[in-house]
């Protein structure tokens, strides 16, 4: 069991907030964290790794974090932005975390990265990176995975190859993960459990299918144009154009939500 | 042209060759003072930084006279004064933030993520610093280094301070023209400034160089 309960101040995009996250979660979940840039989901990462202090407590199995450093933590982290060793190989990014040859090989053999294990980091692609990335926080056999946007540089068939990978390593280590992530379909197909951070506090938690299910009968979206009676809207990616007939007409830029149910 | 050949042959070259041993000395040493003090300031978020920072970087702005002036002060009553240990002290604090400003850029601009990985892997600071932070940071500790022994090379006012124009012991390149020039060996003189004027350029040019390939090579990459 991993429990949290912490508090921190952060000055953010929308000036001063209080992170303050309160969760317990089981041994081998899959945890994702979504909500809107500047919510603090990076942060609650952040803060659980012992990159960043806070108030409170964080307890896994049973043994307070508190005054852990970083390097005792039994953690591993996987940066939007790679992380790599630029100066080692890709065999040697995995060694250096630990000289466990046996493992090293296991990882990159799941991850099909053989081949490229002599080869330096910055002749990877994005997708083969992260996919180092991951194998090099499996290498100290962590007790939390920490993911922040791990998939959100990458392009959509590099995407699913990659949640699979993440799927078949959290299945063979059992590792407890937390995964930031903007993308519904990601926190879908990968997570057991999905809270929603809003301004710092959890708004939202329950299964994907719970959690983004809530509103199956509303839609939301920016409102782009306004044609009289007729407005367009931009949900997601796509373009709704819509009569409306309301009292009140929305302004331009604003975010509506209406209700599709007949 | 006989002349030329003559002063040529007569000139005595132990001032080059103190300048030399006195940057290759000053530089050698002011490479382990800076890295942990240049590497503190990169990871620091403390309100004293800006203090210190100054501080170290008080060389660039004061008279060499000043620092002179006060490292005489201090020296006075010691064996420092007009020595080439005292010469070497000085050049050390003369060219500390030509050897920290350099190395702490270069650490600061490494990605963070680099370094917080390491951390998470179990690694101590120390670790990461020469496995890490270093190995990915030598463009920026070759310019250090570089620039470092050249400054020092090019050193005059405190030199001439501190150490006077001892032969063999204290009198260095940039005070040797000086003094010929006063004496009135135009061609020495000329010589001389000759001499360190192609090794400057030489120095900046292979920095630039490098600086240059650096990033074109990353540019591809």
């Amino acid at each position: 069991m991993i429990k949290i309960d912490i508090e921190k101040e952060l000055h953010g995009a929308s000036g001063a907030m209080n992170l303050e996250v309160n969760l317990e979660i089981k041994e081998g979940e899959f945890l994702a964290i979504t909500g809107e840039s500047g919510a603090g989901k990076s942060t609650l990462l952040r803060i659980l790794a012992g990159l960043e202090s806070s108030k409170g407590e964080i307890e896994v199995h049973g043994k307070s974090w508190n005054n852990l450093s970083i390097q005792k933590r039994e953690i591993g982290f996987v940066f939007q932005e790679y992380g790599l060793f630029e100066n080692m190989s890709v065999e040697q990014n995995l060694l250096y975390v630990a000289k466990d040859k046996t493992l090293a090989k296991e990882l990159l053999a799941t991850t099909e990265l053989t081949n490229l294990k002599n080869r330096l980091p910055k002749t990877l692609s994005g997708g083969q990176k992260q996919r180092v990335a991951l194998c090099r926080a499996f290498m100290k056999r962590p007790k939390l995975l920490l993911m922040d946007e791990p998939l959100s540089a990458l392009n959509p068939t590099m995407r699913t190859n990659l949640q699979d990978e993440i799927l078949i390593l959290h299945k063979k280590f059992g590792t407890t993960t937390f995964m930031v992530s903007h993308d519904t379909s990601d926190i879908y197909r990968m997570a057991s459990r999905v809270i929603v951070l809003e301004l710092g506090k959890v708004v939202n938690n329950g299964t994907p299918k719970e959690v983004f299910s809530t509103n199956k009968s509303k839609i939301s979206g920016e409102v782009l144009q306004i044609n009289g009676e007729s407005i367009l809207l931009l949900v997601g990616e796509q373009l709704l154009e819509l009569n409306y007939h309301a009292d009140k007409i929305p302004k331009l830029g604003e975010r509506i939500t209406i209700n599709t149910s007949l | 042209m006989d002349d030329i050949l003559i002063t040529l042959k007569n000139l005595d070259f132990t001032p080059f060759i103190l300048s030399f041993k006195l940057a290759g000395i000053t530089t050698f040493i002011l490479f382990f003072i800076a890295l942990p003090v240049a590497w503190r300031l990169s990871q620091s978020r403390s309100k004293i930084k800006p203090i210190i920072e100054s501080f170290i970087s008080l060389p660039i702005v004061l008279p060499p006279s000043v620092l002179g002036f006060y490292l005489l002060t201090v020296f006075d009553g010691t064996a420092l004064n007009f020595s080439f240990i005292g010469l070497v002290i000085a050049s050390c604090i003369y060219s500390l933030p030509f050897m920290t400003q350099p190395l702490q850029s270069g650490f600061e601009s490494l990605n963070r993520s680099m370094i917080e990985a390491s951390y998470i892997a179990g690694k101590s600071q120390l670790i990461t610093l020469f496995k890490v932070v270093i190995p990915n940071t030598k463009p920026a500790i070759l310019t250090a280094i570089i620039i470092t022994f050249a400054h020092t090379i090019g050193e005059f006012g405190v030199v001439l301070m501190i150490g006077g124009s001892i032969p063999n012991e204290t009198k260095v390149a940039s005070i040797a023209i000086y003094e010929m020039h006063d004496s009135m060996e135009y061609l020495s003189a000329h010589i001389y400034s000759a001499i360190m004027l192609l090794i400057s350029f030489m120095v900046l040019l292979s920095v630039y160089i490098f600086n240059h390939k650096q990033k074109y090579f990353k540019g591809v990459s």
